[in-house]
């Protein structure tokens, strides 16, 4: 009576399973002939593009979707047996584990040449950027700092919010290591949290801490600021963007690398040629609000221009540099 | 009923009706395999932490362990916990004896509240707290979530253990001079510790929730390690410290149980009379409603809050029922699954009293303090190179969830197959059953609403579970847990709603099914 029960009962998911498997039909679960793309990228950012890149090459493409480091710790974990052909990612320290690790393969230099140096490596390439910027409450800040220097100031004591757990914050990081040195920068880091400092662990959260007065200043990525003008219309924060040679002038990037097992390099290597495409770097400027990486691309007229941007030069995917910079976070007690 | 005169008999012998057998007794095999299998199941992850914790030599081991901040999180870590843990019990115990012995109005209805808040990933509701009062953050947050997040870990064990117990054991004490609570209390030990310890490893695993309060605690460590420097030895090595913590937690726990008897006559007991609440009444009901609000009323206002101002996303009726019908079923079958695992290790933790149960027994608990990434990542580890051609297909997930959650459905089993009497099993063998027939015919029977309970609870848990998702579900599909992160991941609340909802509606099913049984 009571296996009967059972039995019966286990019935019930698994031809709930059945009819959702016959539902996706036409999207297999897996099959040996698609393109798998691994993406750290949102869904609602990045899946209308993948759509047009599936009707505009007619290639098989499916698509994963999950957390860039998650994802690379994941493909680190499969090693050769991983059926990822290709890795979309949100930054490029994610992009540059896996190519220390050796599971990326070298693109040719026709792709790679297409965005400026400083936004690709040998074997992955950045496909759009995102500024760091100072997000600020106009009711309460009638003039935001010009520069990440400023916030130490005790003027804005218990008002700023970071994220340091977050890629770009660290990126960040890394890049005023690069520019100020490591004393000046563990200085700045020790100073900002005298300062009472408020962590956040992640972009949207400082964001929304702005518009909801909690805090007058907020180190965020450009773009998470018109996604949420996006959802809400009106929000009460407003950008502000730091003049070049500041390291919080820095422009991170989303990009993409194709893993070495991949036995369809042909149509990875069409998938990414199609990404930084036209239309797909003016999807990148009209739909995410993100620079397009290629020439000939412009950004949307609200931003500023790239080139005045003009981030700190530094190796966007240089591990060891991440690794310097995370140490110096512990250090100082902050992650 | 001849089996409830029986069990009925030792009411009074108190230890000789002990809910154990003798130790020494040999675990019949059809029990052992099954068992065997559960713990080999839930030892991988930690071999997979040894792995990789090795891989980074003893400098490794030294450098992540001696650093003053870990010692710091860790502290905080466990503090929490013993907060999230104590308040929990409170809360869950106090509402399965108002809802199942009292005549408190509306208990029918609070009961099948009661379950719900299981179904909210506690990242969503710790955003929903954030969002509407800006200013709560740190421990007091973080505990205040966590605590409506999880007591029903505590309520769902406590109502089954409730609806078991005997109410002729409260007219005894009441005869003897003593109060019904004293006998509702001890006998509600077995089943508020083993949810007790499911909230305890549930908050050291926390890494959401606790993010968003602005709190930094163990498991926030173990992330930085993946997300900032991709280095997997440190996650592994700090993966070990919370093992041996849950260890030392699990054998506390098992201490704490000692030699006490639980057996309760065997037939299903008549219903007590409820307890009347009287002058109590009131402030019975306000601290029933005042939970219900909180932990039930505020995330569903919440997500109405989310539909009205969010901008509206079209989302096709289609892909929705597809999405519901894949979380269905796959956090189904993980339950079920869970629960054929959990039930032969339950019968032989509540049974036997030898070393190999123990270690069965706790072996299914030691890894559940760890946070999902690192479980979902051992199962990526073990399935590329064991079990190649199921990994990212459907039952791959479904094993990962009922290793996940074992410790729910074991804990409940534990629980109730102790409130059985032995006895009962002796007489059928004496019948002339095989050990294997006395307790598929006496035992599981009369532990079945702890099993139903664990059951539920493992299937609402699974609803929402999203790491070990996101790694191993076929390309392609989605659940619930994972559009919701999609959609809270973009800041697109309004879109986000009607996923959180659903998982919310969803829930309601186990817990009125519950709820229902013989009120």
């Amino acid at each position: 009576m009571f296996l009967r029960k059972l039995v019966a009962a286990a019935l019930v998911p698994l031809a709930l399973l059945a009819v959702a498997a016959c539902g996706s039909e036409d999207e297999p679960s897996f099959s040996d002939d698609a393109l798998v793309i691994y993406s750290g990228r949102n869904q609602n950012l990045v899946g209308p593009l993948l759509d047009k890149l599936k009707a505009a090459t007619r290639l098989d493409v499916q698509v994963r979707y999950g957390d860039s480091a998650e994802l690379a710790a994941q493909i680190l974990e499969e090693g050769d047996r991983t059926r990822a052909d290709l890795f979309f990612s949100q930054d490029a320290g994610a992009l540059g584990a896996l190519s220390k690790h050796g599971m990326l393969t070298p693109l040719p230099q026709n792709l790679l040449e297409r965005v400026p140096d400083k936004y690709r490596g040998k074997d992955w390439v950045g496909l759009s950027g995102r500024s760091r910027v100072i997000v600020y409450d106009p009711r309460t800040v009638a003039a935001p700092p010009k520069s990440v220097l400023e916030l130490t100031d005790p003027k804005w004591r218990g008002k700023v919010g970071w994220a340091p757990t977050n890629a770009s914050f660290q990126a960040f990081v890394t890049a005023m290591r690069v520019l100020k040195g490591e004393d000046a920068t563990r200085q700045w880091l020790q100073a900002m949290k005298d300062n009472g400092t408020q962590t956040y662990p992640n972009n949207i959260a400082i964001l929304n801490a702005v518009d909801d007065g909690k805090l007058q200043l907020g180190l965020i990525n450009h773009y998470y600021w018109y996604e949420k003008v996006a959802e809400k219309g009106q929000i009460p924060s407003r950008l502000a963007y730091l003049p070049a040679g500041d390291p919080g002038a820095l422009v991170n990037v989303a990009g993409i690398g194709q893993l070495k097992t991949t036995k369809h390099a042909q149509a990875a290597q069409r998938a990414i040629d199609y990404l930084l495409g036209p239309e797909a770097q003016q999807y990148f400027a009209q739909q995410t609000k993100e620079y397009p990486l290629v020439a000939g691309v412009e950004p949307d007229p609200g931003l500023p221009k790239l080139d005045t941007l003009n981030g700190p030069a530094i190796d966007l995917a240089k591990l060891d540099s991440l690794e310097e910079t995370l140490k110096m976070l512990q250090d100082v007690g902050l992650v | 009923m001849s089996e409830g005169r029986l069990g009925a008999g030792r009411l009074g012998a108190g230890r000789l009706g002990a809910g154990r057998l003798r130790a020494g007794r040999r675990i019949p095999a059809a029990l052992l395999l099954p068992a065997l299998a559960a713990a080999v199941l839930s030892l991988a992850p930690i071999a997979y932490l040894l792995i990789r914790a090795v891989e980074g030599g003893p400098a490794g081991f030294a450098a992540t362990l001696l650093r003053a901040r870990t010692a710091e999180l860790a502290a905080r870590s466990l503090g929490l916990a013993a907060v999230v843990t104590a308040l929990c019990v409170v809360v869950g115990v106090s509402l399965a004896w108002l809802v199942v012995r009292t005549d408190l109005p509306g208990r029918r209805a609070f009961g099948a509240l009661a379950a719900l808040p299981l179904a909210v990933p506690s990242y969503v509701a710790a955003y929903t707290w954030v969002a509407a009062f800006p200013g709560i953050s740190g421990f007091g947050g973080s505990a205040l979530v966590l605590v409506l997040c999880c007591y029903p870990y505590v309520y769902l064990p406590a109502v089954a253990a409730l609806r078991r117990l005997d109410p002729a054991m409260e007219e005894v004490a009441l005869s003897l001079g003593r109060s019904r609570m004293a006998v509702v209390v001890r006998q509600l030990r077995p089943a508020a510790a083993a949810g007790g310890l499911l909230v305890a490893m549930y908050v050291l695993a926390e890494f959401g929730a606790v993010s968003i309060m602005r709190f930094d605690v163990f498991t926030t460590q173990i992330y930085t390690a993946y997300r900032a420097s991709f280095n997997r030895t440190p996650a592994a090595v700090l993966g070990l410290l919370l093992v041996a913590v849950t260890v030392a937690i699990v054998l506390a726990e098992a201490r704490t149980r000692g030699k006490a008897a639980y057996a309760l006559r065997g037939a299903p007991p008549r219903r007590g009379s409820a307890v009347r609440l009287g002058r109590g009444k009131p402030a019975a009901l306000a601290w029933a409603a005042a939970v219900a609000a909180a932990a039930v009323g505020f995330p569903l206002a919440s997500i109405a809050y989310w539909l009205v101002e969010g901008a509206s996303r079209r989302i096709s009726a289609s892909a929705l029922a597809e999405t519901v019908a894949a979380t269905l079923g796959v956090s189904a079958a993980g339950a079920l699954l869970c629960a054929a695992l959990a039930v032969p290790v339950g019968i032989v933790a509540a049974r036997h009293r030898s070393a190999t149960a123990r270690f069965l027994e706790q072996s299914t608990y030691v890894g559940h303090a760890l946070p999902g990434i690192v479980l979902a990542l051992s199962f990526v580890f073990f399935a590329v190179r064991y079990a190649y051609p199921l990994y990212q297909q459907w039952p791959l997930l479904v094993l990962a969830y009922a290793v996940l959650f074992l410790p729910a459905s074991v804990g409940a089993v534990r629980a109730s197959v102790l409130q059985s009497p032995p006895v009962l099993e002796e007489v059928a063998r004496s019948l002339g059953r095989s050990p294997m027939g006395a307790i598929r015919q006496v035992t599981l029977p009369l532990a079945l609403p702890g099993v139903a309970a664990g059951t539920a609870l493992v299937f609402l848990t699974a609803m929402k579970e999203l790491p070990a998702t996101l790694l191993l579900r076929p390309t392609g599909m989605e659940t619930l847990a994972t559009q919701l992160w999609t959609q809270t991941g973009s800041g697109a609340y309004g879109a986000a709603a009607p996923y959180a909802a659903l998982l919310m509606l969803l829930a309601a099913i186990p817990g009125f099914l519950l709820g229902k049984r013989d009120t």
